[in-house]
C-alpha cells in the first residue's frame, strides 16, 4: 500500500467527521431559524482590523494549549486501551494544589515556575494512580473508578478552595486562592509576535504553548520510539500477546495511569500561569471531557491532537462572536458534540477500509500460492479457542472467507 | 499428474452417471470471488447417490469455500449447482437444508447445557399445541440412531459426552431435518484413531442407507480408506478425481501439492547429556482451585525434542503457559539451565533463552493490526536488532523482517504489511523465524504446525530438526500424533494434567498413542 494512501486513509476519517458534522449543525441551524450560512460566515471571521485577527488567533492558541494537552493524556491511556475518564479530576485537583503551593512560597523565576510544575504533576498522576492501582489489584474497571474519582475530585477542589485554601476576601462574589507571585507567571510570547512584526494583542500569548510542544514531541517519541512505548502499544493492541512477549500488563497498567495523569496535571497550568494566576470558582472546567473529544478526533496521535485541538480551539472562540451576532452560541457545542459522534463511525469506517485493503494487498502478494489466508478454510486441527475459527462459519460474511 | 480417471477433463453436457441415473450432487465451473482473490475457479464436481466422496487438498485450497457454496452460505460468482440432474439456486442454508443437505462443521456447533434431544432438535422443534413435543422428538430420535447406529443417549447432557459423542450429535442433527446428502468439513481432525474408526463405521452405515456423504479432508490415509471416489482441489479449482482403490496415498499426494508429501521423521539422535530445562513437580490450579497442570516433571536436553501427547484440554496449554511466566505455580520449580527460575517473570525467561512458538498465534504470537517489523519486536523488545538502550531500532528490525522474510519464505509485500494480511502459514513461518532467530536454548513449540499448509509444515519441521541437531532442546506440544511421533526423541502423555505415560516414539504407534491419550491404554503397557 502506498504512502499517499494510508495518509489519505488517516484524513478520510476526520474529514469525513467534519463534513457530516458541518451538515448537521448546518440543519440544526436552519432548523432554530438563522441561516447557517451567516453562522459559518461570523465563525470563520476573524476581525477586521490586523490587531484584531492577531488577537482572534491568540484566543485560539491559547485555548488550543489545554485542549493539546488534555487529548495528550487521554490518548496515552487511549494507546494501552485504558479510558481515562478522569482527566477532568485530575487537572482540576492538580491545578488547585499547584496554585496553593506556588503561592505558598515565593523563589527565583524559574524554580518557582518548575516547584508549580513538578506539584501538578505529581498531583496529576497520584490521582490517576489510583486508578490503575485500583485496576490492578481490585480489578476495577477504570471507566468506572475514573469517573468516580472525578466526583471526589471535584469536591475535593470545592472544600480547599472554601476552606483551607481560600485566599479571596470573605463575602466576595468569586472565591479563590491566593494569587502566586510574580516569580511564578509563566513569560509569555508577546514578544514573539511583535518580533514578527505583528500588531501587539490585548492578551498575552501563553508561553506555556511552548511547553505544551515540547510534551507533544517528548509523548510521540515515547510512544513510537522507545521499548515502553512499544510495550504500551502491544498491550493496547492484543494484551494476551503483550503478556506472552514478556510485557507485566500489571505494571504497564500504573505506569500508564501515572503517565497520563502527569500529563493531565499540566492541561490547567497554561491559564493559571499565563492568566490567572490563582485558582478559582471561575476557573476553566470542562477541559478534560473536551480533552476525550480531541483524542478521539486525533485518532490518539499527537500530530493529529495538535489538530483536533486547534480546531477545537477555533470553534470555541467562536462562541462570543456568535453571540454578538444574536445567534446561540451552542452552534459551536453542537458542532462539537456532532463531530465526535460522527468521528467514532467514520473511525471504524476508515478501520475497516485500510482492513480490507490491506488483505487485498496480503492476498496479492502471497502468489504463489494464490489462495493461501483467502480460501476461507478452517485450520484443519485449530481446537476451541483458536483465533481462527472465531471468523469462519458466519453465514453470508465476506470477511468470513478471508480470515 | 496421477491417475486422473474417473470423471476429470472436460465438462460433461448431461447430468448423469454411467448408468443413466442423475448425480445427487453436481457442481459445473463454479467460480467464487472474494474481494482480490479468486477462491474457487471453475470447480467440476460430481457425486453419485449412496457413495461416500472424498475432497481433498491443502489447508486454503478452497475446499470449505467450496462447502459453503453448496450448503447456500454465499452464492458462486459463475456455475450451477445441479441436485439430483435439477438447477438449483440456494440463498441460505435454511434453502440448503429444505433440498436436502446437512452441513457437520468441524467446531461443533452444540449447546453445551442442553441434552441431546434438545439439540437435535434446537431450531426445528416438533410441537403440540405450541409446546415442544418430546415424546416425537424423542421416538424420532431414536429412530433416527437405531437405523444408523449412532447410540444416541437423547437424555444426557452434551457437556457429559466425548468428542466422537458429541460429532455424532452433529451427525444427527443433521439427519432429524431431513439431509440425504452430508457434508463432513475435516471430521477427522479433532478424534483420536479409535473414535475415526467408530465414524467410519457410522458412515458406512449412512451408505447403506443410501445416504450420499461428502467428506472433506486432507488426510489422504483416512481418505482412501472410507471413500468411494476423490476429487482433488489444488489453489481452488478442481485437479481430477482419483480411484482410491487403484490410487497409492503417495500420488493423491502428488495430485494435491504437485510435490512428495513431505514426513515429519527425525532418526538419529542429537541428544547431549546437558539438561537445559528441568521441570520439576509443578503444579497450577485454575479458577476452581483444581489442579490442571497435577505435579508433572519434565527433564530437556540439549537436542532433545520432548513431545507432549494429549488430547485437547488435558493441561498442556497450562503447563505451557507455567513454563512461560504466565500462569503462577502451586507448587514445585522450574530451572534453565540449572538455574532455578520458577520466580522469574515472562520477560526474564525469554531473555534467559526460552523461545516461544504459541498455540493461538493470534491471541498470543501476533499483533495483527501492525505491521510485520514491529511483530518481529514483539517478545524480543529488550535485545538487538530491535532494541536499542531504552529506544526501538526501527531501522535494523525492519531491516531484520526483510531477513526473517527471506530465510524463513514469509511471503508478503514487505515489512510494513499489517500481519493480519498474511496467511496463516506465514504468519506462522514469521513466528518460528523470530523465535529461532534469538538463538534460544529452549524452545516451547505449542501446535507449530497447526492450520497451515503442507508446504509451510514441511518448512517448519526443517527448522526445528536443524535447530535440534544444533543443540536447542525443545517442548513439543501437538495434536498431530505424526509430527509428535516423528519429531520427539521422548514422548510424554498427558491427561487431566497429569503426565501418564512415556512412550518411545521409535515404536509407538498412532494407534497406541491414542489409547494412552484417552486412557484407554494404561501407561503400565508403555516403555
Amino acid at each position: 500500500m502506498s504512502v499517499v494512501r494510508r495518509i489519505g486513509l488517516a484524513l478520510l476519517a476526520p474529514a469525513l467527521a467534519i463534513t457530516v458534522a458541518l451538515v448537521i449543525s448546518a440543519i440544526v441551524i436552519a432548523l432554530i431559524g438563522e441561516n447557517p450560512l451567516d453562522a459559518f460566515r461570523v465563525m470563520t471571521d476573524l476581525g477586521d482590523t490586523p490587531a484584531q485577527q492577531v488577537q482572534s488567533i491568540v484566543v485560539i492558541l491559547n485555548r488550543f494549549v489545554p485542549l493539546f494537552l488534555a487529548g495528550l493524556a487521554v490518548s496515552v491511556a487511549f494507546r494501552m486501551g485504558l479510558f481515562n475518564i478522569g482527566v477532568e479530576g485530575q487537572y482540576r485537583l492538580a491545578t488547585i494544589l499547584a496554585a496553593a503551593v506556588g503561592a505558598a512560597v515565593v523563589l527565583p523565576g524559574p524554580l518557582h515556575l518548575l516547584l508549580i510544575v513538578v506539584v501538578a504533576v505529581a498531583v496529576g498522576a497520584l490521582w490517576a494512580g489510583i486508578v490503575g492501582v485500583l485496576k490492578v489489584t481490585r480489578g476495577v474497571s477504570e471507566v468506572i473508578s475514573s469517573i468516580m474519582l472525578n466526583f471526589v475530585a471535584l469536591g475535593l477542589a470545592s472544600y480547599l478552595l472554601t476552606g483551607p485554601l481560600r485566599g479571596s476576601e470573605e463575602g466576595a462574589s468569586v472565591v479563590t486562592t491566593t494569587p502566586i507571585a510574580e516569580s511564578g507567571w509563566f513569560p509569555d510570547l508577546n514578544g514573539l509576535l511583535t518580533g514578527l512584526g505583528l500588531a501587539e494583542p490585548r492578551s498575552d500569548l501563553y508561553g506555556f504553548l511552548v511547553v505544551a510542544l515540547i510534551v507533544g514531541v517528548l509523548v510521540a517519541v515515547l510512544i513510537k520510539r522507545t521499548r515502553f512505548g512499544f510495550d504500551l502499544r502491544a498491550t493496547g493492541m492484543s494484551p494476551s500477546a503483550a503478556t506472552a512477549s514478556g510485557v507485566d500488563a500489571r505494571s504497564m497498567v500504573v505506569k500508564t495511569m501515572l503517565l497520563s495523569g502527569a500529563i493531565a496535571g499540566l492541561v490547567g497550568l497554561p491559564d493559571l500561569l499565563g492568566d490567572t494566576h490563582q485558582f478559582g470558582t471561575e476557573f476553566t472546567a470542562g477541559l478534560g471531557f473536551l480533552g476525550i473529544a480531541v483524542s478521539l478526533l486525533g485518532r490518539n496521535s499527537p500530530l493529529g491532537i495538535a489538530f483536533a485541538a486547534l480546531l477545537f480551539a477555533f470553534l470555541d472562540r467562536a462562541a462570543l462572536p456568535l453571540q454578538f451576532a444574536d445567534i446561540p452560541s451552542s452552534v459551536v457545542t453542537i458542532i462539537q458534540g456532532t463531530i465526535v459522534l460522527a468521528v467514532v463511525i467514520a473511525n471504524e469506517i476508515a478501520r475497516r477500509l485500510a482492513l480490507r485493503s490491506a488483505e487485498r494487498a496480503g492476498a496479492s502478494a502471497a502468489t504463489p500460492p494464490p489462495l493461501s489466508g483467502a480460501g476461507g478454510d478452517t485450520p484443519p486441527d485449530d481446537g476451541p479457542g483458536g483465533g481462527d475459527q472465531d471468523r469462519t462459519g458466519q453465514p453470508g460474511q465476506p470477511q468470513g472467507a478471508q480470515a | 499428474m496421477a491417475a486422473p480417471g474417473g470423471a476429470g477433463g472436460s465438462p460433461s453436457a448431461e447430468a448423469s452417471a454411467a448408468d443413466g441415473t442423475p448425480y445427487a450432487v453436481e457442481l459445473r465451473g463454479i467460480t467464487k470471488r472474494f474481494p482480490g482473490v479468486v477462491a474457487n475457479k471453475d470447480i467440476e464436481l460430481r457425486v453419485r447417490r449412496g457413495e461416500v466422496h472424498a475432497i481433498v487438498g491443502e489447508n486454503g485450497a478452497g475446499k470449505s469455500t467450496l462447502m459453503k457454496t453448496l450448503y447456500g452460505m454465499h452464492r458462486p460468482d459463475e456455475g450451477t449447482i445441479l441436485l439430483d440432474g435439477r438447477e438449483v439456486h440456494f440463498r441460505s442454508p435454511a434453502d440448503a437444508i429444505a433440498a436436502g443437505i446437512g452441513m457437520v462443521h468441524q467446531h461443533f456447533m452444540l449447546a453445551d447445557n442442553f441434552t441431546v434431544l434438545e439439540n437435535v432438535v434446537l431450531g426445528s422443534e416438533p410441537t403440540r399445541r405450541g409446546r415442544l413435543d418430546r415424546a416425537e422428538a424423542r421416538s424420532r430420535i431414536v429412530d433416527i440412531s437405531d437405523r444408523y447406529s449412532l447410540g444416541l443417549r437423547p437424555d444426557e447432557l452434551v457437556e457429559d459426552l466425548g468428542v466422537g459423542d458429541r460429532q455424532r450429535v452433529e451427525i444427527a442433527k443433521v439427519l432429524y431435518r431431513g439431509a440425504t446428502t452430508l457434508i463432513l468439513d475435516e471430521p477427522t481432525a479433532v478424534l483420536v484413531p479409535q473414535e475415526v474408526d467408530e465414524l467410519f463405521s457410522n458412515l458406512a452405515e449412512l451408505k447403506r442407507e443410501g445416504l450420499t456423504v461428502i467428506f472433506i479432508s486432507h488426510k489422504l490415509d483416512e481418505v482412501r480408506r472410507v471413500a468411494d471416489s476423490i476429487t482433488v482441489i489444488r489453489r481452488g479449482t478442481t485437479v481430477g478425481t482419483a480411484d482410491p482403490r487403484t490410487t497409492t496415498t503417495k500420488q493423491l499426494a502428488e495430485m494435491m501439492v504437485g510435490s512428495e508429501l513431505p514426513t515429519p521423521e527425525t532418526r538419529t539422535s542429537t541428544v547431549r547429556p546437558t539438561v537445559v530445562l528441568g521441570v520439576r513437580e509443578i503444579s497450577t490450579l485454575n479458577a476452581e482451585g483444581r489442579a490442571v497442570v497435577d505435579r508433572v516433571s519434565l527433564t530437556v536436553r540439549e537436542g532433545e525434542v520432548v513431545g507432549v501427547a494429549g488430547v485437547e484440554g488435558n493441561g498442556q496449554a497450562e503447563l505451557v503457559d507455567a513454563i512461560m511466566g504466565l500462569r503462577p505455580l502451586s507448587g514445585g520449580e522450574i530451572s534453565l539451565g540449572g538455574e532455578d527460575i520458577s520466580h522469574w517473570s515472562t520477560r526474564a525467561r525469554r531473555d534467559g533463552g526460552i523461545g516461544f512458538i504459541p498455540e493461538d498465534r493470534h491471541r498470543q504470537g501476533m499483533l495483527l493490526d501492525a505491521p510485520l517489523w514491529e511483530n518481529r519486536i514483539l517478545g524480543h523488545q529488550t535485545r538487538p536488532p530491535a532494541a536499542k538502550g531504552p529506544f526501538i531500532d526501527r531501522r535494523a528490525a525492519r531491516t531484520d523482517t526483510e531477513r526473517i522474510m527471506r530465510e524463513y519464505d514469509v511471503r508478503a509485500p514487505g515489512a510494513d504489511t499489517l500481519a493480519v494480511a498474511l496467511s496463516g502459514g506465514n504468519q506462522q513461518k514469521l513466528i518460528v523465524g523470530r523465535e529461532m532467530s534469538a538463538g534460544p536454548r529452549v524452545l516451547i513449540a505449542a501446535h507449530p504446525t497447526r492450520g497451515v499448509d503442507v508446504g509451510a509444515q514441511a518448512a517448519i519441521w526443517e527448522l526445528l530438526k536443524d535447530a535440534r541437531a544444533e543443540g536447542m532442546g525443545i517442548v513439543l506440544i501437538s495434536a498431530d500424533l505424526d509430527e509428535l511421533i516423528g519429531l520427539s526423541d521422548t514422548l510424554h502423555v498427558m491427561l487431566r494434567g497429569a503426565l501418564v505415560a512415556t512412550l518411545d516414539p521409535a515404536r509407538v504407534t498412532p494407534e497406541e498413542l491414542g489409547g494412552h491419550m484417552t486412557g484407554a491404554a494404561t501407561s503400565a503397557g508403555a516403555a
